[in-house]
């Protein structure tokens, strides 16, 4: 185990409930924790909901975060991972002035060459979307900050893990007793 | 069935739960279930608290002695903000409590109404679990979670706030008790090879030690510990909130850990092969510094809260699950041994602590009384079995030190969350809960005065609390470390009292003041034959300290006797 930091995927699946949000996020404040994003979404399991919270922590500090939020009421089962171990994706917007689609054509190859994808054009400005790795959005808008940005806005990450997380099996256990 | 109000349902819902007492105090938001409390008295006594803050450490104090849930109850905003200090005192020493609070009405949440506060904000990182009810069909579940999740497992504290217009809402009340949730495992299941290989490592311990915790008697485990120490012939040490789970004269009770508990347990602490810690939490009062704790030993980590393994203190097999399970799965495994040589060890250390410390204590020859002489007078009049509550500084460190406990449950005192003021209340909640008890309250000047209103509610109640004020005219623990660290500046530590007795002497308790040695005997037994709640403030050294004492950031090898 190390102290050094590293960027870490917190998952959590939790019961559908008004508060847990705040009972969470104080685990992390008490220990003076920065959320680098943060997610909340259905699941594949009914009324069950799934947390997605990047930070940045050491393999000790991030272990001992997640034995706290398992203790929390309402939390089904919580789990970190490192980048490499999950499939991630963020995905970004971007609103730009219609004319510099026909100032400079750079700009379109940009977005071709990028995968984006164009959510809307009109008369004074376009909005691109670029789905993705955390690197591929940052080269993207890299890109296009050269010609100016009106507006730009990220999600937070989304992920799955590589390896299972049986939580299935720990609400059938539960059922059982 | 008729419909009721949500009132009348919070009412039966506690009556359901077999609660007969609860501390409280009115006010606007929690008005209609005090009209359902005024026609259900015969049911449930409620005892009326001078200050909120009061009514959360009664409710402490009846559940520390009894392990029961107790059960305070207030009003919206100011009401519900006094109870914080009582929520993150039980929350950080694991009391079971639930604390009802009113809300304003639901229509007027977020809207800053008058006595409007986010309690359920507030509350959060000190609860185990809260709830904000906004319909009285909520009641019946949410006090049923509410007392499951409250007592269970690791035991903690639970708010529930009600606004105003589920009180008044009628519905169809049944009440059932609940036994899961499916997002909460109270217990861990038992690893049984978890459980052999702890006994294999206890079994080759050549110089083991034991350091229990209040796991021990919130698991009831007293018998169990007490009979993996007779059989194992292990030494066996506590923290402060373990005090009494195995009576004082036990033979292989070494006594108190950490930061002014005993000279052997914390020598032998970094001495030790094996060490056996059950129910305790590490907290750094008893380890220091962590670096330097027990380097040399394996440890042993009998636990019921997966969060608390490997938290402070890296441990080599941590068996999970509640106490008195795990510990009778053990005991089937070890051997019948005694350690003879590594006890005396124990004993010589002892016998150096009392030449230096303890006899000049309790057996003081100076002239000015020492707390450490007044424990022991009361140690003899009620001969080990009282309980004792202490509030927070010297004198709740001179109290654990040196009281005798026969009965379990004894040691009551604030000891993760340190809560000068404690000690009042939570002694009448505790001798209400247990009224044959004797209960005996020890209180520095300075937290007295922090709660000292409640000698209103001890007069209204007439709980016969004996209370024992150690007065130097000092916050003196403070004072100590001005002393021992900050070269004697002495910044707000000196009190200027009142007439203690006569304050008390105008709630109508009787009332005593001591200050010469050869009246303190016959004073305490005044004191504990009294049949009413009785006062007693002893005039002490005004600059003692409290020694052994190891310094923040030393080693617990590196304690102090002088």
């Amino acid at each position: 185990m190390s102290e050094n930091k590293i960027k870490y995927t917190v998952s959590v699946y939790s019961e559908d409930s008004v508060g847990l949000l705040n009972r969470i996020s104080a685990i992390f404040q008490k220990r003076h924790i920065n959320i680098i994003s943060f997610n909340v979404s259905i699941t594949e399991i009914k009324d069950i909901k799934r947390w997605t919270i990047m930070v940045e922590s050491s393999d000790i500090k991030i272990k001992k975060i997640v034995g706290q939020i398992n203790k929390q009421i309402g939390v089904i089962k919580s789990f970190y991972h490192t980048d490499e171990e999950t499939i991630y994706q963020e995905s970004c917007l971007f609103k730009i002035k219609s004319s510099l689609l026909f100032d400079d054509r750079k700009i379109q190859n940009i977005i071709k060459e990028s995968n984006a994808v164009i959510v809307t054009v009109n008369s004074e400005f376009f909005v691109i979307e670029k789905s993705g790795r955390s690197f591929e959005l940052d080269d993207l808008y890299e890109k296009l900050s050269k010609y100016g940005i009106l507006q730009y806005v990220r999600s937070a990450r989304i992920s799955v893990t590589k390896s299972p997380l049986m939580i299935s099996e720990i609400l059938k256990k539960f059922k059982k007793k | 069935m008729p419909k009721i109000s949500g009132s009348e349902a919070v009412i039966k819902c506690l009556i359901n739960e077999g609660i007969e007492i609860i501390y409280g105090y009115p006010g606007g938001a929690i008005m209609p279930v005090y009209d359902e409390l005024f026609k259900y008295q015969d049911k449930i006594h409620h005892v009326l608290t001078r200050h909120e803050q009061g009514a959360s450490h009664a409710a402490q104090g009846f559940a520390r002695i009894s392990g029961k849930v107790g059960v305070a109850i207030a009003t919206s905003g100011p009401g519900a903000t006094n109870l914080v200090t009582g929520l993150a005192d039980a929350q950080i020493d694991s009391t079971p409590m639930i604390c009802i609070t009113g809300q304003v009405s639901s229509k007027l949440l977020g809207s800053d109404a008058f006595q409007e506060t986010d309690i359920i904000g507030i509350s959060t990182p000190i609860t185990k679990w809260n709830y904000q009810i906004t319909n009285a069909s909520e009641i019946p579940e949410i006090f049923a979670k509410a007392f499951y999740i409250a007592k269970s497992g690791r035991p903690g504290p639970v708010l529930i706030d009600i606004t105003k217009d589920a009180q008044f809402e009628l519905f169809d009340f049944s009440y059932s008790k609940i036994n899961g949730i499916r997002s909460y495992n109270p217990i861990p299941d038992i690893n049984n090879n978890k459980i052999k290989e702890a006994a294999k490592l206890i079994n080759q311990a050549k110089k083991p030690l034991i350091v229990w915790g209040q796991g021990i008697i919130l698991g009831n485990a007293e018998k169990e510990l007490i009979n993996l120490v007779d059989k194992t012939g292990i030494p066996a040490a506590w923290t402060i909130l373990g005090a009494s789970a195995i009576p004082t004269e036990h033979p292989l009770n070494v006594g108190m850990l950490g930061m002014h508990g005993n000279y052997a347990p914390n020598i032998k602490t970094n001495e030790c092969d094996v060490l056996i810690a059950i129910g305790m939490r590490f907290d750094d009062r008893v380890t220091g510094d962590v670096t330097r704790y027990a380097k040399q030993a394996q440890i042993i980590h009998f636990e019921i809260d997966p969060a608390e393994v490997n938290k402070n203190i890296e441990v080599d097999i941590a068996v999970l699950g509640n106490a008195k399970q795990t510990l009778k799965e053990v005991i089937k495994y070890v051997h019948v041994n005694s350690h003879k040589n590594w006890l005396k060890e124990f004993s010589d250390l002892y016998q150096v602590e009392f030449n230096k410390v303890i006899n000049a204590e309790i057996n003081p020859t100076k002239k000015g009384l020492t707390m450490g002489e007044v424990i022991k007078q009361i140690n003899e009049f009620t001969k080990g079995n009282a309980a004792i509550v202490s509030d927070v500084g010297q004198h709740q460190m001179v109290a654990c030190r040196y009281a005798n406990f026969k009965i379990s449950k004894s040691n009551i005192t604030s000891g993760g969350l340190g809560t000068m003021g404690f000690a009042l209340p939570a002694a009448l909640g505790a001798k209400m809960a247990a009224p044959n008890r004797e209960v005996v309250a020890i209180i520095g000047d300075g937290g007295y005065q922090m709660t000292i209103q409640e000698l209103g509610t001890v007069f209204q109640t007439k709980a016969a609390v004996k209370i024992v004020v150690l007065n130097n005219d000092f916050l003196g623990m403070v004072r100590q470390w001005q002393q021992l660290f900050f070269e004697k500046r002495y910044a707000s530590t000196e009190m200027v009292n009142p007439d203690f007795v006569k304050i008390a002497e105008g709630y109508y308790i009787k009332a005593k003041r001591v200050n010469k040695r050869d009246e303190l005997a016959s004073a305490i037994e005044e004191m504990i034959k009294s049949k009413e709640p009785y006062f007693l403030e002893v005039v002490v050294e005004k600059e003692a300290n409290v020694f052994p004492m190891i310094p923040t950031g030393s080693s617990v090898s590196e304690i102090r006797l002088s």
